[in-house]
């Protein structure tokens, strides 16, 4: 005779708001663990995202997420005709923010050049970029539909397509817009501050005798280099050793070349690891109360049945029986609320604000957790159980 | 062979000058089917004599024999206390003390579960039994929205599903009125009677003795006679 079950039969109301409550806390450390993926997941999509074997970047820097990374954009050409190197193209990087009706929308740009390396690797609805000029493929997560017009800088872009889980390390959606207007939209100044930066230049001319000829309005066009880059993206031939390129690359072209893998390390050290510390630290921390918790209600369950253990006892019932059937309140208790802990995650992960990447491995290991954990908590009351006085039981007549 | 004998039993609480004797050199031997009463003014030690007889909370010093067999020899218990007790006693309490999330039947059956019968089984027994108590009709109940008769009743039935050697009962009647009490203490007997088991009620209600075979009284731990006037009582 199962007492554990029978027990919980007869108290079905509160043992089923107990696992809600146990629920609700195993839901916030699943919530806990699938932002610390989502964070992950997001922080590596933008890596991954153009498929490249290399990324050349300014020599020095671990650029360009976790350091500005400034480079010619025509090294692209350079950096093709190294031995290996299939495809090459340059790629930029910029944080904006769009205004969409009443929203604003932090945004990354991703300047890249049309049909080449560095684009979005599928667009989900629409169509890639195919002008060169003023178009924009979103992220799905931006909210803004196919065709909208977005005003951006002294550009007007076209959202022409759609892409689905392509976001920024900070979670922020990306928009893919050609290289020439991701480099306009990063130097193409306000009138105001061209006509400042003239007047700046023109008072240094006229300070040096020797260059007071020159003017400062021709002069600006010239030293004004908008042709940059942050990084150029490599994809190699499928017999090259990408150590080997990036070694030639870097040895003669004076550039960095970090393979993808380098590059989501920097960024996982460097750029999320903090982040990523302190949500780990908040699971366990939850962990930790859950612990408590599900070890307190145990024992609160356990001490209510003082006098029915006492009874067990009595009628000689085996610290087996007894000991049984704390344990499989708990598991029970445990499996019930990680089933509405489940049920709840899966049902409101997609309405938080940062992705929640909730992955069947974390969740087989929570799993695995939370039956440590109860069966850890059962011990304090079994414990406890094993502790009480059969003369409990019987009245206080000597 | 008595089924139940108690030598020289002595019970001490405590130590050095806060030391308490609660049993002093109880002696009783109870034959098989033979029914007996505990009788006493509070304090006299006869909730400890039965704890002690069910090695619930084992003597001091002295002997105690459960058929044949030496159970408690003077310095340790020589057997699993739990087995002894749901093999071969049966404990009727005097609050009933039915576990609170089994029904009645299960209540019942529990103690055949306990000793390894299956759980069909052992429920189809208790539905026998409760339909020789006329308790059929409260097989699915749960023991607290029974009255303290039936509850007891139960209880009863509890104690005597294993086909027990020695019956003990702590004031089985205390919490009930006088004839729900005496149907109690009849059933008792009969059951008692029928199985052959030895029958130890402790008990101060003096309107329950009627029927007992012997009386054991106690005053201050000690007994004051060896049954001998009980026969008087019957």
């Amino acid at each position: 005779m199962n007492l554990a079950i029978r027990d919980v039969k007869y108290r079905l109301g509160r043992f089923i708001l107990t696992a809600i409550g146990v629920g609700l806390l195993l839901a916030t450390v699943m919530a806990m663990g699938g932002i610390y993926r989502g964070m992950v997941e997001d922080a590596l999509s933008i890596v991954r995202a153009p498929g490249a074997d290399l990324w050349v970047v300014q020599k020095d820097t671990n650029g360009p997420f976790a350091e500005t990374s400034r480079i010619p954009d025509d090294l692209y050409r350079v950096v093709r005709a190294v031995r290996g190197v299939r495809e090459a193209s340059p790629i930029a990087f910029q944080s904006v923010q769009l205004e969409y009706g009443a929203k604003s929308i932090r945004t990354q740009i991703i300047g890249y050049r049309p049909g080449n390396l560095g684009g979005p690797p599928a667009v989900s609805s629409g169509r890639p970029l195919a002008a060169s000029r003023f178009e924009m493929v979103l992220d799905l997560k931006a909210g803004i539909p196919i065709g909208t017009r977005v005003p951006m800088g002294r550009m007007t872009f076209t959202v022409v397509g759609l892409t689905e889980g392509i976001v920024s390390s900070s979670g922020d959606s990306t928009a893919y817009v050609s290289l020439q207007d991701a480099q306009e939209l990063q130097f193409l100044k306000a009138n105001e501050a061209v006509r400042n930066e003239r007047a700046r230049l023109q008072a240094d001319l006229n300070a040096n005798p020797a260059l007071a000829a020159l003017s400062a309005t021709s002069l600006s066009s010239i030293i004004q280099n908008t042709n940059l880059a942050n990084a150029i993206l490599v994809r190699l031939e499928p017999w090259a050793d990408p150590n080997e390129v990036a070694a030639r690359i870097e040895r003669w072209n004076h550039y960095r070349a970090m393979t993808t893998v380098e590059q989501e390390e920097v960024l996982a050290k460097n750029v999320i690891e903090r982040a990523r510390q302190q949500i780990m630290l908040f699971r366990i921390i939850l962990l930790m109360v859950s612990t408590v918790i599900i070890a307190l209600i145990i024992f609160t369950m356990t001490m209510e049945k003082t006098r029915d253990i006492a009874t067990l006892k009595i009628i000689g019932a085996p610290n087996l029986k007894i000991g049984s059937l704390i344990l499989q309140e708990s598991l029970g208790l445990g499996f019930l609320g990680y089933l509405f802990g489940a049920v709840l995650i899966n049902l409101t992960y997609e309405y938080f604000p940062r992705r929640v990447a909730i992955l069947a491995f974390d969740q087989s290991v929570l799993f695995g957790i939370v039956v440590a954990i109860c069966v850890l908590a059962s011990l304090v009351g079994i414990r406890r159980a094993l502790a009480i006085d059969p003369t409990t039981a019987m009245g206080g007549g000597a | 062979m008595a089924a139940v004998a108690a030598q020289n039993v002595t019970k001490i609480f405590g130590q050095g000058d806060s030391q308490v004797v609660a049993l002093k050199d109880a002696q009783l031997s109870i034959e098989p089917g033979e029914i007996v009463a505990l009788m006493g003014p509070s304090g006299s030690g006869k909730t400890t004599l039965l704890r002690a007889l069910s090695l619930i909370d084992p003597p001091t010093t002295g002997q105690i024999a459960i058929g044949n067999e030496v159970v408690f020899d003077g310095e340790r218990v020589r057997i699993d206390d739990r087995k002894l007790r749901r093999q071969r006693m049966g404990i009727i309490f005097q609050a009933y003390n039915l576990i609170p999330f089994l029904t009645s039947l299960e209540n019942v059956a529990l103690v055949l579960t306990l000793n390894g019968i299956s759980n069909h089984e052992a429920l189809t027994r208790a539905s026998e039994l409760f339909m020789r108590l006329d308790l059929g009709h409260r097989a699915d109940i749960y023991p607290a929205t029974l009255s303290g008769g039936e509850q007891q009743r139960v209880a009863v039935a509890r104690a005597v599903i294993n086909d027990p050697a020695v019956i003990l009962a702590d004031e089985p009647t205390a919490a009930l009125d006088t004839e729900r009490g005496k149907a109690v203490m009849e059933l008792l007997r009969n059951l008692g009677r029928n199985q052959h088991a030895a029958v130890i009620v402790v008990t101060h209600d003096e309107r329950m003795i009627e029927g007992f075979d012997r009386v054991y009284h106690m005053i201050d731990g000690r007994i004051t006679n060896h049954g001998s006037e009980a026969k008087e009582n019957d």
